[in-house]
């Protein structure tokens, strides 16, 4: 099933045309990776997912971005619901400087989620979906920033589930870590797709191979090809994306 | 251009495959010939040598481990490695086929031939020269010969037949040729697995450029048309 239908999706900064007629139908439950050189597109692509780029000045879009069906660039689609929707992890992880608690309660408290239900719930169930629980339990009253890099990352993710989000778009989310705390998110993210649509954007061609269904190749603001990952990896049917894949461009 | 490290052992690794693919084709024209001048000490010699094809086998099989190991080789990379590994092995059986002749060769020993050898050299050198085809399409990326060389399986199979029927004849007309004339028939019958072979190296060529996995059809085999 489709979770997100991006139709002829141009977008750009100024005169710049950053993103030129990009049509992309990403799966429900699936992981979709976005691979591509520096500057190809692919973050740009992901932020225009859930209207990321709307706070840049001199943005413009045209096309549309079909989430369940509904276009989230429609006048009056409330933004800060898409992005409870559509969550989003960064690069390098970004916890607030408070408590581990207050950094999984933050999204449930603003949006009033606890209300249905005790919010140490909340906290609990999104520590233990993104494999953070049994690491921090004892002490949840500790500094976010007292935790390792990828512990951190980990704890990114249990806030941005704490929502409750269909969507998570992941813009490198292992760049900043090390191999050992990268395959942790890595399987973090199979199991996430259990309950998630996830989107990433990766420098690390291995990685995409590693953990996504489907890759899409980005190139110069063009989407050279999509398809499923395996046939990505050992039978792209452009030239550019074999030359890309097996390194002879770059 | 990047990646001229990897582009550069990639090569190698197919010069490899062509030297060792040059071991198996000399071992099988040559256990033929020797059979043929009943050279004992020469089948020796070949029997022994198979060991370097073995290890050569070994060396390039580890050597593509290592490279997909150490560079994640993807796409067209990828099947061409995946194809090595393939092709190495055909390689090494084709070898131990020609030792199995060269072996025969031994077992007859001293004894004259029942017959004068004129199909099976036949048979080595089509086997051979379908053998070298094969490896040439490998390493040129040409899929229309590789696609074309298992039809030349024919050839083999007719002069499998030829000397099955031969040697038939030989065993009715006189029971005291019935071990010598199950051995050439042997022999007969590993040139004919040689030829079948060529057909799998064919479909990794097939494979390595064009990313399908395609059957051919190289088992319209001798002993289904006398039965």
């Amino acid at each position: 099933m489709t979770k997100i239908k991006v139709e002829h999706l141009h977008f750009h900064y100024g005169d710049f045309l950053a993103l030129s007629d990009i049509s992309m139908a990403i799966k429900e439950r699936q992981i979709t990776g976005l691979i591509g050189p520096s500057g190809c597109g692919k973050s740009t692509f992901l932020r225009c997912l859930n209207r990321m780029n709307d706070t840049i000045p001199g943005t413009r879009v045209e096309g549309t971005v079909l989430l369940d069906g509904q276009d989230i660039y429609a006048p009056g689609t409330a933004v800060v619901e898409l992005r409870r929707r559509v969550g989003m992890v960064f690069q390098r992880p970004n916890p607030f400087p408070q408590s581990v608690f207050n950094n999984v309660a933050f999204g449930p408290r603003v949006l009033g989620l606890h209300r249905n239900g005790r919010l140490a719930d909340i906290v609990e169930e999104s520590l233990r979906g993104a494999v953070l629980w049994d690491e921090v339990k004892n002490d949840l009253r500790q500094d976010a920033l007292s935790l390792s890099l990828g512990q951190q990352q980990r704890l990114c993710i249990a806030r941005a589930i704490a929502v409750k989000p269909e969507v998570i778009l992941m813009d490198e989310p292992c760049s900043a870590l090390d191999p050992i705390d990268t395959l942790q998110i890595e399987e973090l993210m199979r199991m996430l797709k259990e309950s998630y649509t996830i989107v990433i954007v990766t420098h690390n061609m291995q990685q995409a191979a590693r953990v996504s269904d489907w890759t899409g190749l980005f190139w110069l603001g063009e989407l050279v090809e999509f398809g499923a990952t395996q046939d990505i990896f050992t039978n792209p049917k452009q030239e550019l994306t074999e030359n890309y894949i097996t390194g002879r461009l770059g | 251009m990047v990646r001229q490290a990897f582009k550069r052992k990639l090569q190698r690794l197919q010069d490899e495959v062509l030297i060792l693919g040059s071991m198996v084709e000399n071992a099988l024209v040559e256990s033929v010939e020797l059979l043929k001048r009943r050279d004992l000490e020469g089948a020796r010699r070949l029997i022994a040598e198979d060991r370097a094809i073995n290890e050569k086998r070994f060396a390039i099989e580890a050597d593509c481990l290592v490279l997909i190991a150490t560079q994640q080789p993807m796409a067209g990379d990828l099947r061409t490695l995946a194809a090595i590994l393939e092709i190495v092995t055909e390689l090494e059986r084709m070898g131990d086929y020609a030792k199995g002749i060269a072996k025969i060769n031994l077992m007859i020993g001293e004894q004259p031939l029942v017959k004068p050898l004129i199909d099976l050299p036949r048979m080595a050198l089509k086997a051979r020269d379908m053998l070298h085809q094969s490896l040439d399409a490998f390493v040129r990326r040409d899929v229309d010969l590789a696609r074309a060389i298992p039809a030349q399986d024919d050839e083999v199979d007719g002069l499998y037949n030829q000397v099955y029927r031969e040697l038939l004849t030989y065993i009715m007309a006189d029971p005291r040729t019935i071990d010598q004339a199950t051995q050439l028939l042997w022999v007969a019958h590993n040139l004919e697995r040689t030829a079948d072979r060529v057909t799998n190296i064919c479909e990794r060529v097939v494979f390595t450029v064009t990313g399908e996995m395609v059957e051919m059809d190289a088992e319209h085999s001798g002993f289904e048309s006398l039965t």
